[in-house]
Parts: C-alpha cells; structure tokens; sequence
C-alpha cells in the first residue's frame, strides 16, 4: 500500500462520501414520510388508499433497487419523463425504503397493547393526547430496532446509485481503479468511507435504543 | 410519443436471450442460498456455544460481513482479492464467493435468533425429564426453533435474489446484462427499448420474488400463533 496515493485520493473521496450521505439523508427522510403514511393508512384502514398502498409495498419489496433505477433513469426518458441522476438515486431510495419504513413503524404500532390505549382514555385523556403521549412513544420503542436496521440497509443500498452516473464513493473507487490500477488502496479507502458513515450510525442506534427501552411500559 | 418499442417485448429471440441472463440470475442465487443455509446452521450453531472465543470470532466476523455494502464485498473479491492473491476468479465465481459469504452471515444470525427465542424452561423442563443433550436438541430445541426460523429464512431468499442483480455490475452476464446488451444492440430500430426492457426485468424479479415473499408470511402466520409458550 502506497501512502502517497492514499493521501492524493482521500479528498476525492471525501467528496464522495458527503454525495453518498447527501442521497442518503435525502432517500431516508422521503422514506420515513412514505413510511409514515404507509403506517396511518394501515392504522385507520382507510379504503381505496390502503390497497393502493399495498400493492405499492409488495413491488417495492420484491424488486431490486438496482432495476428500480435503472427503469427511473434509462427507461422512463424514453416515455418523455427526464430525471436526474440525483433525482433518480432519491427517488429509487425512497420507492424502496418507504415500504420497509412502513412495516417497521407498522409492526412498532401492533405491538402497543390496546389496554394502553384504553387506560388513556379512561383517564380522560384526549384522543390527539392518547395518541402523542401514549400510543406513539412505544410504538416508536417497539419500531425503533427495525428503523435503525433499515437506516443501515438503505445507507448501503446507495452503493447501487453509481449507475446512475452519480459520483458516490462506489464511483469513485471504481473509476480510480479503472484510470490508476492502484486497487489496494482505492479499495481501501472505499471501505473505510463506508465504516466512517455507517459505523456512528449503527452506534448511535443502539444507543438510542437503551434509552427508548426505559421509557416502556411493562418490560 | 411511438411506443414501437415493445414489439421488442414480443421478439421470440430476444425473449429467449433474456431468459437465459434469468437462468444465471437463478442458478446463482440457488447455489449461493443453498451453501448460505448449510453454513448459516453451522454458524448460527457456533453463536450459541459455550464458548467465548467462538462466540467472539463468529460475531467478529457477522458484524464485519454486515456493515458493509454487498457490492462493496463484490468489488473487494473481483478487484481486491484477485489483485493481492494470484487468484484468477472470474465475475460469477467472485460472486458465488461474496454471496455465500454474505447469506451465510445473515442465516447464522437467524439461526442463533431462532435458538434464542425459543424460551429457556422448555430446555430446564426436557433437562428436568431425563432427556439427554441430544434428545433435548432434537425432540424438544430443534422443532421450535426451525419453526420460527423458516418465515425469516424465506424472507432471506428473496433478498438474495434480489440483491444477486448488482453482479451485472461487475460484469456478470445475467439478465440486467443481457437486458443492456438489447437495449445497445436495438438502439437504432427501437430507440425506446430500455423503457420496455427494464420494465419487463422488473417485471420477472417480480414473478419470482413475489410468490415467496407470500409464502414466508403464511408460513409465518400459520406457525407463529401455534408456537407453544
């Protein structure tokens, strides 16, 4: 391993790994909201919208995020629809991540007992209250392993956004590979950018984890 | 807009090519799950002994497998591995490699899940009967943990399936391959053909996801509610 090359390259991927967090911060909050929606529309089994929304889980689970993008990006331009790369990397992230949000939050939910539910009101408490003091605390508890393991997966989801011409450290690595031939140390440097963003991540998540753990009721 | 590029779609030949990428989608993904689940019990087994130097070196090595991207281990085999070690591994044999790697990791963690999970007095219990180690593991552990480890472990399969499609980018000559390889070679009769090709990709990662993903929740919804507590 030669440290001088190391040293040439580390900023390109320094610029790389802020495009990788950037598609990464933007896919995973369009998803969560997905997630969110996907979760109340269960909740409140609202007609027409909860069968749309199902039938939108089951293609966003049982494709692959690489072909998602792929269509985004290649395909739907031959139908007059032009996006970005950027554009197309969010997008696919959110199609994909939405419906595992969802379940997670959705399973977070179910696992509230409705005794919980119950008690509130017979204490008075306001519909609106019961929901924010009550029900969505533990819910959050109960989803939160399961958000934590998707933040991860759809961190390292967006080693596929390359394809889409977008300059993410997978891209990086891969050009320099191709253009210097000195694939040690562009992979190593790939790794490590990897690491420094999902091993905080993963950290904090566990963290985060002991701490909602206390605020549950009965366990 | 001409839509004449899905007479594509309707091309014997290349509907023919297209399958055969598929194939090697398959057998990939076929050869890959079935090492991950013989490997997978065995490690899965090595996470719930005794020991703390195998408990230790088994996690050691899930975290490892876990925390990085799969196209990222792809890339570390083909490019890496190939690079420092004299091995000559061609796309599909570095893929074979990461895969089973991989599923191995996540199937380990299932197993020693499903040991875990199932409750401690059933095993004090069988003890209390005069059941040997091994009978307690095959006539009383065993059962009720494959029974919560086989919703789970279908789930696994179609995300290996599903994850099996980044090895186009190493140069693998499967179906996303294939479906680019079409797509240039038409580019001037039917310059739409990537619209209708990758929609029809999706469309076949679909057909055979789908099905399993809906035989993993019946799976689990017949056995968990019979799980004895």
């Amino acid at each position: 391993m030669n440290p001088s090359v190391l040293a040439d390259y580390l900023p390109l991927y320094v610029q790389a790994a802020w495009m990788t967090v950037r598609i990464a911060v933007a896919g995973i909050a369009a998803a969560s909201l997905v997630g969110l929606g996907c979760a109340v529309v269960g909740y409140y089994r609202v007609p027409v919208l909860r069968q749309l929304l199902g039938a939108y889980v089951e293609l966003s689970r049982n494709t692959p995020l690489l072909i998602q993008l792929f269509f985004l990006y290649y395909g739907l331009p031959k139908a007059g629809i032009v996006l970005s790369g950027e554009a197309s990397a969010i997008i696919g992230l959110t199609f994909l991540g939405g419906s595992y949000m969802g379940e997670a939050l959705r399973s977070g939910i179910d696992s509230v007992s409705q005794v919980q539910l119950e008690s509130a009101y017979s204490l008075g408490l306001s519909r609106w209250q019961s929901m924010r003091k009550v029900l969505l605390p533990q819910a959050l508890a109960g989803a939160w392993p399961a958000l934590v393991a998707n933040v991860i997966f759809l961190i390292k989801e967006t080693s596929v956004v390359s394809i889409v011409a977008l300059p993410d450290l997978m891209n990086v690595a891969k050009n320099l590979i191709g253009r210097d031939y000195n694939t040690v140390e562009a992979l190593t440097l790939l790794v490590i950018g990897y690491l420094v963003i999902l091993l905080p991540v993963s950290l904090l998540g566990s963290l985060l984890e002991r701490r909602f753990r206390r605020g549950l009721v009965g366990s | 807009m001409d839509w004449s590029g899905a007479d594509i779609l309707f091309n014997p030949r290349i509907l023919l090519r297209l399958l055969q990428g598929l194939w090697v989608t398959i057998s990939l993904s076929l050869i890959a799950v079935g090492a991950s689940l013989i490997l997978g019990t065995l490690l899965g087994l090595a996470m719930t002994s005794r020991n703390t130097v195998v408990r230790a070196v088994t996690r050691i090595y899930l975290e490892i497998i876990r925390i990085v991207p799969q196209l990222v281990l792809l890339f570390l085999v083909y490019f890496g591995l190939t690079r420092v070690s004299q091995l000559n591994l061609t796309g599909y044999q570095a893929a074979l490699l990461v895969f089973t790697a991989w599923g191995t990791a996540e199937m380990g963690d299932l197993v020693r899940g499903a040991l875990q999970a199932v409750p401690e007095h059933q095993e004090r219990t069988a003890f209390a009967l005069g059941l040997s180690p091994s009978q307690r593991f095959r006539h009383v552990i065993g059962p009720q943990a494959v029974r919560a480890l086989i919703p789970p472990t279908v789930n696994l399969v179609t995300r290996m399936i599903k994850t099996t499609s980044i090895v186009a980018l190493i140069g693998v000559v499967e179906v996303v391959k294939v479906g680019q390889q079409i797509i240039d070679a038409n580019r001037f009769e039917h310059p739409d053909a990537a619209l209708w090709i990758y929609a029809l990709i999706f469309a076949l990662y679909f057909v055979i996801c789908y099905p399993i993903s809906i035989m993993s929740r019946r799976l689990e919804k017949r056995w968990t509610t019979t799980t004895r507590r």
